[in-house]
């Protein structure tokens, strides 16, 4: 056993580790924090297969944006642990059963002979880089999925907004830009009819 | 090392296991909506792995772009989940998913 495959069974270990424990510790902060360290180790298989780029975006998006939301959102709401974790031993054993036999079936292929003869690609050397080769690659071939992948989080944005987004209190002094707008002349000035003043009249100082 | 010692079947076996695991989450918590999502992100986190091993041994770099976009389109999805579930929360009062049986005929 060398100590690459150390390497992996020790991440390959803790992922499945943190991803057992985000399906069955209690908190719902707890979950969270596996799931940033199953994040992270699934970040350092991927550094293992040469994804180094993707392995450091999986850490900052990920951990630093996601992850942040959800514990955002778990420490917001005010939920009862309780009630939810009813049904959690009953649904137990049909739970054990579906994700055994998933897992029993799809390690019976993935085991098979035909992908046991794939053989490992020589490694790239020192002075590759795996960010350069992605990004010429989404920048010519890909470049317009990228484009939509652009629209997706612009929508994804303006929908989590308009999701989320309260209604202000009336009191509360605002803008009303479409008034602003609309608004005419007529609304703001006043034009009196009135006859012209003489010099004499003006001389205030008298 | 000029070559990587750990076979393709190593990497998929770990997907699988990933996968299997979130599977059995969804059953467990199945009131819990929260847990539901991070459940989903397990399993896009499964794929995702699949997605690069397959990459880094058929040496083919549409592999991981596949996995740009993937984590494109889950980080707009958890957005827009944890934003409905906001919402559901603040109308329901509850994010117990068996509750929200409204639309039940």
């Amino acid at each position: 056993m060398n100590y690459e495959l150390i390497i992996f069974y020790l991440f390959a270990s803790v992922l499945v580790a943190a991803a057992i424990s985000v399906v069955t510790v209690r908190n719902p902060v707890y979950a969270a924090l596996f799931l940033i360290l199953a994040f992270f180790s699934s970040s350092a298989i991927w550094i293992m297969l040469e994804a180094e780029f993707l392995g450091v975006v999986l850490i900052l998006v990920y951990v630093g944006a996601v992850m942040v939301l959800f514990l955002f959102v778990i420490m917001m709401l005010d939920i009862n642990i309780d009630i939810l974790r009813e049904g959690f031993i009953r649904y137990l054993p049909v739970g054990l059963l579906v994700a055994v036999a998933v897992a029993a079936e799809m390690i019976f292929v993935l085991t098979s002979d035909t992908i046991k003869t794939v053989v490992a690609p020589a490694r790239h050397a020192a002075d590759y880089s795996n960010t350069e080769a992605l990004g010429e690659i989404l920048y010519t071939d890909y470049v317009y999925p990228f484009e939509i992948a652009a629209v997706v989080l612009v929508v994804a944005i303006i929908a989590a907004i308009v999701l989320t987004h309260r209604k202000r209190d009336p009191s509360t002094k605002s803008q009303n830009i479409s008034h602003q707008v609309r608004v005419k002349s007529s609304d703001r000035l006043r034009i009196i009819k009135m006859d012209a003043e003489t010099k004499t009249s003006n001389k205030v100082g008298e | 090392m000029a070559q990587s010692m750990i076979p393709l079947t190593h990497f998929l076996v770990i997907g699988a296991i990933l996968f299997s695991v979130s599977v059995a989450g969804i059953f467990l918590n199945r009131k819990n909506m929260l847990i539901i999502l991070m459940c989903i992100e397990l399993m896009l986190l499964a794929v995702n792995i699949n997605f690069i091993a397959f990459s880094h041994f058929n040496q083919d770099m549409g592999g991981q772009v596949f996995v740009f976009f993937i984590l494109t389109v889950a980080a707009a999805e958890a957005a827009i989940g944890l934003a409905i579930l906001v919402v559901l929360f603040r109308n329901r009062g509850t994010i117990n998913v068996q509750e929200l049986d409204e639309m039940k005929g």
